[in-house]
């Protein structure tokens, strides 16, 4: 699978209350949650976002809440994809449980620009930067993991053991 | 082995385990919230169980958004509700019988040690108090292990945390929580198992322990943990209703790190805006005003809490430009404080005393800030927008700081108004 778009950057300890403010979650419909996106993180973000975009970002990514709802608005709002340095653990299992694909470079992080335009070989885990024509390497997704992945996200996985059993 | 790969050894079969290690557990205990519960039910009906797993194992707790404070809110509260029903749930909580769900599963002695217990919500790390692994996890998780009554996990690797000397004069848990993450930031125990021990932990009450285990995931931690004694023998007794059992941790078990410290050293402790991390002495702070003071949460809402802010502003009266809100965390708790005259004594004060409810904590409701206010709070994050508006600002603090800065219209110590 390849991922190709263009790269909103974040800094460090984007917690979840920045990617999706508690006061929205009184309803889980993905595209009420994708219109307040990033709302509260100071960009312009909000109203330039455009589906097939990426994200990058510093260091524990998705900090705070075990809100699914945080994954799953950047998910409706079209990113393809979120780059960090680290991730916070409890967004990082939401994440593949849901489908959304994250990576974690530290090399990536740290030299992709906003504005670059990024292509991400997810079985690889390669990124390449079209704009900087730069390439960095993403750690290995644990086997576990690419499980969860080809299952199509947990709940396909549960559903198949279950009829297994 | 430490305590926390004990119990993930003693809930997947197996006679050892190790960091790093991926495994399937079985779970003792769910729950999930009004924000979280609604995607749970929708995910778990995707996968066609016929049944959850076991009906007096999967707790449903209306806390977030209520006593429903919209109709958007109402509806939510409604599916966990009609979900209960349709499945014959045990442990569904209705407004009047609820609380916030970290305080109240402890005190009715529904989580319990050895326990594993996993919740669609980021602060299930408390129960470590009383031995017990627990950790948040999604609401996809919650679903999938309400059909399974199993769950993954990555064995995490642990910290110790070791505390000795004597407390200072009004620091409680709070502070040793809030000053640990100052010093190791808010991802220094990243996927980790944070293990309290020492002197010191060896003697705090069960209330200040669940504080510290609370807020174990403001580190970035898995989860908290703390070996159970006398004391948790003490909190259990009469209360559990499950069989619990012991675990520790051996003498050979592997650490990634220890840290110490020590005790006399650590004042008064405030987190400044916008991380738990940004802590300071509340002492030199008295600069910054005060608009609001919240005193409740899963982190700081219990009896003990109650009586530490109101010894503080007994007989006084919150500052004029100042709102101060108490919020018992449980029933049980609002009951005994009204026994025991602290609603009466915040009352008088001129704060308010509030139903049970996470409210203000994550900005929900029954306290809200507007753009360029301030409020200190007993609660867990002050994240940009925490608490309203995204220009407010929060400072978190033990309650007894919160209650001397509601007198004071800033922030303050105990000694200044007593």
């Amino acid at each position: 699978m390849i991922l190709k778009g263009r790269v909103w950057k974040f800094g460090n300890n984007i917690d979840t209350d920045a990617i999706i403010p508690a006061r929205y979650l009184n309803t889980s419909d993905p595209d009420e949650l994708a219109k307040h996106l990033m709302e509260d993180a100071g960009k312009e973000f909000p109203s330039k976002v455009s589906a097939g975009d990426m994200i990058v970002a510093e260091a524990n990514f998705g900090c705070g809440s075990s809100r699914e709802h945080a994954p799953i608005a950047i998910k409706a709002a079209g990113i393809q994809a979120v780059v960090a340095k680290s991730f916070a653990r409890i967004f990082y299992r939401n994440a593949f449980n849901i489908g959304l694909p994250i990576f974690e470079s530290e090399d990536a992080s740290g030299k992709i620009k906003e504005g670059d335009e990024i292509e991400v070989d997810a079985d690889k885990g390669a990124i390449r930067n079209i704009t900087r024509n730069e390439e960095y390497t993403a750690k290995p997704i644990p086997p576990f993991m690419q499980e969860l992945i080809s299952a199509g996200g947990l709940i396909k996985w549960t559903k198949k053991r279950i009829e297994a059993s | 082995m430490t305590i926390t790969e004990k119990i993930l050894a003693a809930h997947s079969g197996k006679e050892e385990v190790s960091a790093g290690g991926l495994l399937n557990a079985k779970v003792d205990l769910i729950l999930a919230n009004d924000i979280t519960a609604p995607i749970a039910i929708t995910e778990f009906k995707k996968i066609g169980a016929k049944d959850v797993f076991d009906k007096s194992r999967v707790a449903f707790i209306p806390d977030h958004f209520a006593p429903q404070k919209d109709i958007k809110a109402a509806e939510q509260c409604k599916m966990l509700r009609d979900f209960s029903k349709e499945y014959d749930l045990d442990l569904y909580f209705e407004v009047g019988r609820m609380g916030v769900e970290h305080a109240l599963l402890p005190e009715q002695g529904l989580v319990v040690p050895g326990d594993l217990v996993i919740g669609a919500d980021s602060h299930t790390c408390t129960y470590g108090a009383l031995g017990a692994f627990s950790t948040g996890v999604g609401s996809t998780d919650v679903a999938s292990a309400m059909a399974t009554g199993e769950c993954w996990f990555k064995v995490p690797e642990s910290i110790k945390f070791i505390y000795y000397g004597n407390l200072n004069k009004w620091v409680s848990g709070k502070d040793l929580i809030l000053h640990t993450i100052g010093d190791i930031g808010v991802d220094g125990a990243l996927y980790m198992a944070m293990e309290f021990e020492g002197e010191t932990i060896t003697s705090l009450p069960m209330s200040g322990r669940l504080t510290m285990c609370n807020m174990a995931i403001e580190a970035g931690g898995k989860n908290g943990i703390i070996v159970p004694d006398g004391i948790t023998e003490h909190y259990v007794k009469g209360r559990a209703k499950r069989e619990y059992k012991f675990y520790s941790s051996d003498k050979d078990a592997k650490y990634a790190e220890i840290k110490e410290y020590d005790c006399s050293k650590i004042l008064p402790t405030v987190s400044c805006p916008h991380l738990p991390s940004n802590t300071k002495p509340a002492a030199e702070l008295s600069s910054v005003t005060i608009d609001q003071v919240v005193v409740g949460s899963c982190t700081n809402g219990r009896i003990e809490d109650l009586r530490e802010a109101a010894e503080i502003i007994k007989g006084k009266k919150v500052a004029p430009d100042t709102r101060m809100i108490v919020i018992p965390a449980t029933q049980q708790i609002y009951l005994q404080a009204v026994k025991e005259g602290l609603a009466g004594i915040f009352v008088e004060a001129d704060a308010v005393f509030s139903t049970p409810t996470c409210g203000p904590c994550l900005g929900g409701h029954m306290g809200i800030l507007a753009k360029g206010e301030k409020a200190i709070a007993t609660t867990n994050r002050n994240f940009v927008g925490r608490m309203g508006h995204p220009e407010s600002e929060v400072y978190l603090s033990n309650p007894a700081v919160a209650a001397a800065s509601a007198v004071l219209g800033r922030i303050g110590t105990p000694e200044e108004v007593i």
